[in-house]
């Protein structure tokens, strides 16, 4: 305790001009845990790697002692923001492994679920992105519209966060009459809002010096990068797992994929803009196109939960019949793999399956955007400045939850 | 006796002014809240009047921590220079005619000299605490008051040429009582300069750099809590106040308004001041941070251009007319 006064900068050996900082994991702007080691020059980065893993909750290996069905629950824990997405790229891998149709209604009540949620991430995006950049009013506005979608899913599926709203062959529950004319009146609404966010930032001069020409990505190296979804669109390549691979039904629905040029934090901003009004198209069509019927496919009745939630589910109750008939009786497990895509709003959410035929994965491997997007960051953020830093972390849209799984 | 009765006004005027900046807080957080389609504090009091109170008994028993690796009598002395510094910038402020502590003949200058020294307080804080966050807020700190001295200094010297003293007194009754004689409209390009100095001079948004909230943290008070931390609160709403204070004695005409006020002179004074502080607010709700690099471009390149400009206008327009 005695040379505890002075001041001392921690440099190694031989390269004493340089800062060293570790930004995170308890930082304010890092979006969860997110680590990333600094060096710096003033406040120049001359080096930067960011360090993942302070939210491992080893969901691949878990998934490999449980059956499909249970292992749709640990999907709501990867993207936290949207969950819902999560939870239909899960089932749509599933349903290709093991062969299971799904019921038109339920396909469009999927895309509805997966815009919505693409709405809420969005919107969560645009708010800490802006805070970030110091636009404090933005972050408030847009979860007033988010606070409006979650009481949505509350009312369709019981919760808020992790909602784990679709089953093997279907979903959960249907919507309700109520449901469908509060989402009728947030559709009509939801472009105002959107102007009304732009009104705050959109040409600001400040914004837009922030944002412009800030961390370019040509079409080139976003493609070396492995970036996808609104990070990838930003550079003008066109690539929308939803357009170009189309799951559930999005072929049967009319939307466009909005491309950006230039590929820096603006143009990514737009691009976002964009989805969030073509996701409000969308969900139009849902709306209207919405066909009656059955919310579970014919062949998947077993997969479902009891039609009486508050059901305590005991041993001799069917629900849990229902999870025994999914490891015993069912034979249609078979062996082989299966990679599934689905555009999730962070970018591609792919679901990779290897099944041996025993009723539980033998491997399940999750390419998560956000994790490929935080590799992207050690390019991004040589050169820039510590304030660009938290601008493009805000940008590439990442979430620890599926980052590290 | 003189003595003792200056004493009293100081003690006054520091339970006024402090009682003010108390309810500043409540006033920005209740505006902001309502900007930002929220209510601000509720719960404290009606309509959370007795927050700020509760604030300040809060702070005031919350523990002290000082770092193990701090160097200890600075980070001790940081707070304090902030806050002291800020409440000496107190004393030739005209609050009303006659109501002033100190009528000396370079109100002005003393007033820059007292927030330059307050800049050491911030940069002391950023050094003792030997925190890497702070370090850097620190540096950002003693770069932004370089850049904005300047141009907030030149940005009255047009004041000065027109009214022909320091005096903050002098200049108000320079003025004259009317409406178009205040100094806002001759030196409007001079006022551009101040005011934008002035939120730089203050940390305000747009130029909150050296507490860059989601850069740095905190910035430079990461490491205080409890008192000290407030402190550096008061110090920068005291500062708020004295920067509008500034610009309402030399652009808009001081404690002059449309009609006196009986019994109460400083009516339009502080109605002026309240007037700054809302557009600090009003601007803090509104814009995001800019970058370090961006913020000396702007002013050196923009503002300091703009004021010598001023000045070479003011110039010959004394010269000519």
């Amino acid at each position: 305790m005695t040379e505890t006064t002075t001041l001392s900068v921690p440099v190694t050996q031989g390269d004493e001009d340089k800062y060293k900082l570790r930004m995170g994991p308890q930082h304010p702007a890092t979006h969860g845990v997110l680590r990333v080691d600094l060096e710096l020059d003033g406040e120049t980065i001359l080096d930067c790697y960011p360090q993942v893993g302070y939210l491992h909750r080893g969901f691949e290996k878990l998934a490999e002692n449980r059956t499909y069905a249970q292992n749709l629950v640990l999907t709501d824990r990867l993207d936290y923001m949207a969950a819902m997405a999560n939870n239909v790229g899960y089932c749509e891998a599933v349903e290709k492994l093991l062969d299971i149709n799904v019921s038109e209604r339920a396909k469009f009540l999927r895309v509805m679920v997966c815009e919505m949620a693409r709405l809420t991430s969005h919107l969560l995006w645009l708010a800490t992105h802006a805070l970030d950049i110091g636009a404090m009013t933005v972050f408030l506005y847009a979860f007033r519209e988010r606070e409006t979608l979650m009481e949505l899913f509350a009312e369709l599926c019981g919760s808020r966060l992790t909602n784990t709203y679709t089953r093997l062959g279907g979903v959960r529950q249907d919507v309700t009459h109520e449901i469908m004319m509060k989402l009728d009146r947030f559709v009509n609404e939801f472009p105002a809002c959107i102007a009304e966010y732009e009104t705050l930032i959109d040409t600001n001069r400040i914004w837009l010096k922030r944002t412009v020409g800030i961390a370019p990505v040509s079409a080139e190296m976003g493609l070396d990068l492995c970036l996808t979804g609104a990070s990838l669109r930003g550079s003008g390549v066109d690539y929308d797992v939803r357009k170009h691979m189309p799951y559930a039904a999005y072929d049967q629905l009319d939307f466009e994929v909005p491309l950006g040029e230039t590929g820096d934090i603006y143009a990514r901003y737009r691009i976002r803009m964009e989805e969030m009004l073509q996701s409000n198209i969308i969900l139009r069509q849902c709306i209207e196109k919405m066909p009656p019927g059955s919310i579970v496919g014919d062949d998947a009745p077993d997969l479902i939960m009891p039609t009486i939630p508050q059901k305590k589910v005991t041993p001799d109750t069917s629900a849990h019949q229902g999870l025994i008939k999914l490891i015993d009786d069912r034979n249609v497990y078979m062996e082989g793999d299966v990679y599934v895509a689905t555009e999730v709003p962070k970018g591609e959410l792919g679901f990779y399956f290897v099944s041996d035929s025993k009723g539980k994965p033998y491997r399940m491997h999750i390419r998560s955007p956000s994790f490929i997007h935080i590799g992207a960051l050690q390019t991004l953020g040589k050169g820039v400045m510590v304030a660009d830093l938290i601008a493009i972390i805000g940008t590439l849209d990442v979430v620890l939850g599926e980052c590290d799984r | 006796m003189q003595i003792l009765i200056i004493l009293l006004q100081i003690v006054i005027l520091l339970a006024i002014v402090l009682l003010h900046v108390a309810y500043t807080t409540y006033f920005e957080r209740k505006v902001i809240g309502h900007m930002q389609v929220r209510l601000g504090p509720m719960t404290v009091g009606w309509h959370g009047l007795l927050q700020p109170i509760a604030d300040g008994i809060k702070s005031f028993f919350k523990e002290d921590i000082i770092p193990e690796q701090a160097d200890k009598p600075l980070f001790l002395l940081a707070p304090v220079i902030c806050l002291v510094t800020m409440l000496a910038s107190l004393a030739v402020l005209p609050f009303a005619k006659g109501w002033v502590l100190a009528d000396i003949n370079i109100g002005l200058l003393f007033i820059f000299a007292m927030s330059s020294l307050a800049s050491y307080g911030i940069i002391l804080a950023g050094w003792a605490s030997n925190s890497k966050y702070t370090f850097l807020g620190g540096m950002r700190s003693m770069a932004q008051v370089i850049s904005y001295e300047i141009p907030m200094g030149m940005s009255l010297i047009g004041v000065m040429m027109l009214s022909g003293s320091l005096n903050l007194t002098e200049i108000v009754n320079s003025q004259g009582g009317s409406l178009f004689s205040i100094y806002l409209f001759p030196q409007i390009i001079g006022f551009f300069v101040f005011f934008v100095a002035m939120l730089a001079e203050t940390n305000r948004v747009p130029f909150d750099l050296p507490e860059a909230e989601t850069e740095l943290v905190s910035g430079y008070i990461t490491e205080y809590s409890g008192m000290r931390y407030a402190m550096f609160f008061m110090a920068e709403y005291i500062g708020m106040m004295v920067m509008a204070s500034i610009g309402t004695v030399c652009f808009l005409g001081g404690w002059n308004g449309p009609f006196p006020i009986p019994f109460f002179p400083p009516f339009w004074f502080i109605l002026k001041v309240y007037g700054f502080l809302f557009l600090f607010i009003w601007i803090r709700a509104t814009l995001p941070r800019y970058r370090y690099d961006q913020l000396m471009e702007l002013g050196w390149k923009l503002l300091i251009p703009l004021a010598l400009l001023n000045i070479f206008l003011t110039g010959l327009f004394k010269a000519f007319f």
